[in-house]
């Protein structure tokens, strides 16, 4: 017992102070792609996921990178297209809609971000209100894996080791749906889990939050098929998705954050935290 | 490679013609079977006189060829240590009109779940198999509907129809009952269903349910170009990221016919220790959580995180994502990286060594690590149990020597100390994991004294040769993985099979499972440490 007295002396504070002040990854992280419009950028082939799609417009063509599919494997900012596209490393990527996950890649700013359809900011407005008087500051959260490849999950658990310590945020996990303002999606629904996942979230009270962590659940990689829906938001409408493959701890602290209303969704990061 | 004793032994022991050639490695043989209804014979020729076991079992769809059959390879390998390496395959060709085999699994229990997957995605019966449940396809699944048959369109919906409650095992008698638990868990992991039927606390069965994360993922990567399908492979599972990248990448590498460089040789070695390390080193904080020993627990997650934030200063993902690529690699191992993962690993070594230290000083822990989810050696090698488990359970198997990979093709390569205990226990379990963490540091530094300037990739030009077989077996952090690919006549993947260590290991658990009570069954099954979804795929 002393020992271990001893030991967790020695060891001392190791908690990160994300989000309060900034974190900057390491050289070689891999987030958003930056694409600089002109020539010589990738064709949309490149990217193994599909994030990256041509469309036709006044000028001719242009590229849109979807977030939501990208899964950051960096094979478009290679080779001959190193010159193009550069490996930004921005990693708070949440976002509210799945369109504000579109960056067109078009000439006179360098990347802007599509408009969505029907611009849904007065109704996201609205729910935020609501949440933030049912729910303060804190959030109760229930994970649920829909057919992840447990990366997102250990992310997730990551979250409660002594270095990201989420709960000192007023954020936690809970075991019963009943216990939850709201849950994290991992993973792309599967055939398989549908079902549970359905009930699981119908289980949660509302107002409740729903939160996409991850490429599969955003939308991404694996695509619809017999065993896929092809993202949680085939299957409940989504707060917040969180980009990644899969995001890092920070990515996720700062989506959540965001699910709260306690932070902007990305770009825009001042902390009101 | 043709080995005429056994060639001979099989066809002594067969009605059938036996058709030998080499493949699909050089060392390989691949015998086809003219009679399905031989296999139970040829079988039992290589498990009993070549104790051979069985490695995975691949079903393919021909139909599109004039003979337009279904073909199943049964994939054995050597099970004792030390054996050559080489695979030898059994291989039926199955009428498309009356699609039967003989069953294998009461001979051979680890072809249980590889017989039911079959029948559920190819609609090929074992004939006498002793589950009739279906494995992989679950809630009003049509009936007569194959999803990995060639016809069918992979990019559908199938709608979820409401289910008549599956058909669990159970056992019955007076003051028996059934727990009931998942698929969805109360903690963050992964989703399985637990059927236990106990008495008291007593565990009398356990029924797993798992597949819940079946994501067609072999069926996703069909058509695709094999340079692009590597991205699906690498994502198979989070926490084998680089074992299963490796597996597809060393069975592409095969089909294309191309010597990765040494150096990227030596840093994929790296990475695959890099990434046993952090798991292993989690995976016994975890262990610590089933027996409620918190210090561990949460010593475990740091020194994990500590390895995962020296992950992403490497390869830029916490998961080692992004290393490893068709070819080689994609990121070289600066030398100040090199030196700061020697540091971070000796750190961490000797904060790991202080944590078994107090995990064994604690008798209140080793009371409960002691004896807790026996796995018999019996048991262990019925059902080719992999990886940790079998080497807790004395089976001295490692994917490592027995099927070198990676830098383990050199002949200079370093001696692999394999580590087994005979126990079979949840600390034997922990204690091999622990030793393994040693030397799995010591194989690091090991690699990078090899590490000479050299290119980091050959470029594999599309398209891949058309109707080539590639397979692998990587060491994973759970055990043997066996990778099977072949590429269409137009270069393209036709078909990929993943068997993971977890596969093979599930049927493990509810058997150690049996040997607890209930409130042990996290411990049980965290001493496992098993993942569903390169299970599940
Ligand atoms: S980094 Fe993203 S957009 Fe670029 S190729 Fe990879 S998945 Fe596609």
């Amino acid at each position: 017992m002393l020992r271990i007295l001893i030991n967790a002396l020695r060891t001392g504070v190791v908690t990160t102070r994300y989000p309060a002040e900034p974190n900057s990854p390491p050289e070689r992280f891999r987030g958003q792609p930056i694409f600089r419009p002109g020539t010589g950028l990738p064709p949309p082939e490149v990217c193994p996921t599909g994030a990256i799609s041509e469309h036709p417009d006044a000028g001719g063509s242009h590229l849109a990178v979807d977030l939501a599919r990208c899964v950051f494997c960096g094979r478009c900012a290679e080779d001959q297209w190193s010159g193009a596209v550069a490996t930004g490393r921005e990693f708070e990527l949440a976002a509210r809609s799945r369109a504000d996950l579109r960056i067109e890649v078009v000439d006179d700013d360098a990347a802007v971000h599509a408009k969505p359809a029907s611009d849904p900011e007065a109704e996201a407005a609205r729910a935020l209100s609501e949440i933030r008087r049912v729910l303060g500051r804190s959030l109760h959260l229930r994970h649920l894996d829909a057919g992840s490849c447990n990366a997102c999950d250990w992310e997730l658990t990551a979250l409660l080791n002594p270095v990201y310590d989420i709960r000192r945020l007023g954020i936690d996990f809970v075991a019963s749906p009943r216990h939850a303002d709201g849950v994290v999606i991992t993973g792309p629904v599967t055939r398989n889990l549908a079902t549970a996942v359905r009930r699981t979230i119908e289980a949660v009270p509302e107002p409740r939050i729903v939160i996409a962590v991850g490429a599969c659940a955003t939308g991404g990689i694996f695509g619809e098929g017999y065993a896929n829906l092809g993202g949680a938001d085939q299957i409940h409408p989504v707060d917040v998705y969180i980009p990644g493959c899969p995001p890092r701890p920070e990515a996720i602290i700062f989506g959540i954050l965001v699910a709260l209303g306690r932070l902007e969704s990305r770009k825009t990061s001042t902390s009101i935290v | 490679m043709i080995d005429p004793t056994l060639i001979d032994a099989l066809r002594a022991a067969v009605t059938g013609s036996v058709n030998a050639e080499t493949g699909p490695r050089p060392t390989d043989l691949t015998v086809g079977l003219s009679l399905k209804d031989d296999l139970p014979a040829a079988v039992a020729v290589l498990v009993g006189q070549y104790a051979m076991t069985l490695a995975t079992l691949v079903a393919t769809d021909e139909t599109a060829t004039p003979d337009g059959a279904l073909q199943v390879r049964y994939v054995f390998e050597p099970s004792t240590p030390g054996a050559k390496d080489w695979f030898v395959t059994l291989l039926v060709t199955v009428n498309a009109a009356h699609p039967e085999v003989p069953s294998l699994t009461t001979a051979v229990p680890a072809a249980n779940w590889h017989e039911r997957e079959m029948r559920d995605l190819f609609g090929i019966v074992p004939v006498g198999h002793p589950d009739p449940r279906p494995l992989v396809v679950h809630d009003g699944w049509p009936q007569g509907l194959f999803p990995l048959r060639k016809s069918f369109d992979g990019s559908q919906r199938v709608a979820v129809e409401p289910a008549e409650e599956f058909p669990h095992r159970l056992a019955e008698g007076e003051g028996v009952f059934e727990i009931p638990v998942g698929p969805i868990h109360a903690g963050i992991i992964e989703p399985g269903h637990f059927r236990f039927t106990s008495v008291g606390e007593t565990v009398l069965l356990l029924d797993a349910r798992l597949f819940y994360t079946h994501r067609g993922l072999e069926k996703r990567m069909e058509g695709l170009s094999p340079l692009d399908a590597f991205y699906i492979a690498e994502r198979i599972c989070g926490v084998c990221s680089v074992a299963h990248g490796l597996g597809y990448c060393e069975a592409l590498e095969q089909i294309a016919g191309v010597d990765v460089p040494r150096r990227a040789r030596i840093i994929r070695s790296i990475t695959l220790e890099l990434e046993r390390i952090y798991n292993h080193v989690g995976d016994v904080g975890n262990v610590c959580a089933g027996a409620a020993f918190h210090y561990g627990t949460a010593t475990g997650m740091r020194l994990k995180e500590q390895l995962q934030q020296m992950n992403e200063r490497l390869a830029g993902n916490r998961f080692l994502r992004g290393i490893i690529i068709p070819g080689g690699v994609r990121l070289e191992i600066p030398d100040h990286l090199l030196e700061y993962i020697s540091t971070t690993l000796s750190e961490v070594l000797a904060e790991f060594d202080s944590l078994m230290e107090r995990i064994e000083a604690n008798p209140s822990v080793v009371d409960r690590f002691d004896d807790t989810g026996l796995l018999q050696n019996q048991a262990a090698v019925d059902l080719a149990v992999a990886g940790v488990a079998a080497r807790a359970s004395g089976v001295d198997r490692d994917a490592r020597r027995d099927h070198p990979h990676a830098a383990f093709m050199d002949s200079d390569s370093p001696r692999l100390n394999v580590v087994t205990r005979t126990a079979g226990d949840a600390m034997a379990r922990v204690t091999v994991r622990a030793l393994e963490v040693r030397e799995s540091v010591r194989l690091v530094g090991e690699f990078i004294r090899r590490l000479a300037p050299g290119p980091l990739r050959v470029s594999l030009a599309e398209p891949l040769p058309g109707g080539r077989i590639g397979i692998s077996a990587i060491e994973s952090p759970r055990g043997e993985a066996v990778h099977w690919l072949r590429t269409d006549a137009a270069g393209r993947v036709d078909r990929y099979h993943l068997r993971s260590p977890s596969y093979h290991n599930w049927p493990a658990v509810a058997l150690a499972a049996e040997t607890a009570i209930v409130p042990d069954f996290p411990l049980v099954n965290k001493s496992f440490e098993l993942c569903y979804s390169c299970t599940d795929r």
